[in-house]
């Protein structure tokens, strides 16, 4: 489990921001997961309360918005959003895709402070 | 009256630190002219004897060197230093998976001029190391007969970061009536067009093979470098 280390890290993160901005209280995170990140959701939202403990982001909740693999079918020539990360092939015509435009992502995009 | 809370939109990736780091390892490699193999499975997926049949075979002809990860221990290292070539272990403690910075630590005191390929053996362990970029120029994924051949589906992830698929112990795959129609297929499902070699390190069959695939992959990296 690799969750914790990722929780800390996101911390670490919004902490270097929270003091820029100072004086600030963080009540959310918003994180886009990737379904490829190799990332599980529900591990790092236990981590993440426990990561808190203790630091300036405590009693914060973390959102997650997972977000599917985005591929590119070389037939249809278009990016598809791949249904099922078991099967890498065109949701349309059924072509395998080899080739990953997203999907790897674990990345805050926002949070929610009261100044 | 309570202050309504706003949103502020950042943009921090979290593997930032890492993918940074292993870059800029990929790059001193690249300048060193080292070419750098990392090995991910499950454990017991034979990992340390193909290792150890890889640096014993390819050393009369090539420097080569290996680090390898583990939770805890250094039976593994002392395993791979019977082939004589330099082996540091790195110690995890409690972490599941090699992280770049673990590397950039474990290489410290080493010329990388002096080496013409390098392994990583990464943690046994089939999720958290997909994560994590070690700056490596080709990422072996193994799984063994004994496993089964459906792991590729039930791993995906790990198996979609890897560059070239190996399947070990095919000594025993008739004993365990191993499909290996199956097993290729499942792994073409989850990484389309990923070359898969088919090896036993105990006997040696197929090493011959996958040895010249990676010297073949190091030649195409100097011509283009």
């Amino acid at each position: 489990m690799h969750e914790l280390s990722i929780a800390l890290s996101i911390i670490e993160g919004v902490s270097e921001e929270v003091q820029r901005l100072g004086g600030v209280q963080v009540t959310s995170v918003h994180l886009k997961l990737g379904s490829l990140s190799g990332v599980v959701k529900d591990s790092l939202l236990f981590s993440y309360q426990l990561a808190c403990e203790g630091t300036p982001l405590e009693g914060s909740e973390l959102v997650v918005e997972e977000t599917p693999a985005i591929v590119h079918c070389p037939l249809c020539d278009a990016d598809q959003v791949l249904t099922t990360v078991q099967h890498f092939r065109c949701p349309q015509c059924g072509a395998p895709t080899p080739e990953v435009l997203s999907g790897r992502e674990v990345e805050v995009v926002a949070m929610e402070m009261i100044s | 009256m309570n202050p309504q809370p706003r949103l502020v939109a950042l943009r921090h990736n979290v593997f930032k630190k890492n993918d940074l780091l292993a870059r800029g390892l990929r790059s001193r490699f690249q300048q060193a002219g080292v070419h750098v193999i990392s090995l991910v499975s499950s454990p017991g997926s034979g990992k340390t004897a193909f290792l150890e049949k890889m640096l014993t075979t390819m050393r009369p002809q090539f420097r080569v060197a290996a680090l390898v990860g583990d939770l805890a221990t250094e039976n593994d290292a002392a395993r791979l230093a019977r082939s004589q070539a330099p082996v540091r272990q790195i110690i995890t403690g409690t972490v599941c998976h090699l992280e770049a910075e673990m590397v950039q630590h474990a290489l410290e005191g080493w010329d990388l001029r002096d080496l013409d390929f390098l392994f990583i053996e990464n943690v046994g362990n089939l999720v958290c190391p997909a994560s994590y970029d070690l700056g490596e120029e080709l990422r072996i994924v193994l799984l063994s007969v004994t496993e089964g051949e459906d792991k590729p589906l039930k791993y995906p992830t790990i198996f979609n970061s890897a560059d070239v698929a190996v399947i070990t112990k095919s000594d025993l795959a008739v004993a365990t009536e191993f499909d290996w129609a199956a097993a290729e297929s499942n792994i073409q499902s989850v990484r389309p067009g990923i070359q898969t070699f088919r090896l036993s390190a105990k006997t040696g069959d197929g090493m011959a093979a996958f040895i010249a695939f990676v010297q073949s992959r190091r030649s195409a990296a100097i011509a283009s470098a």
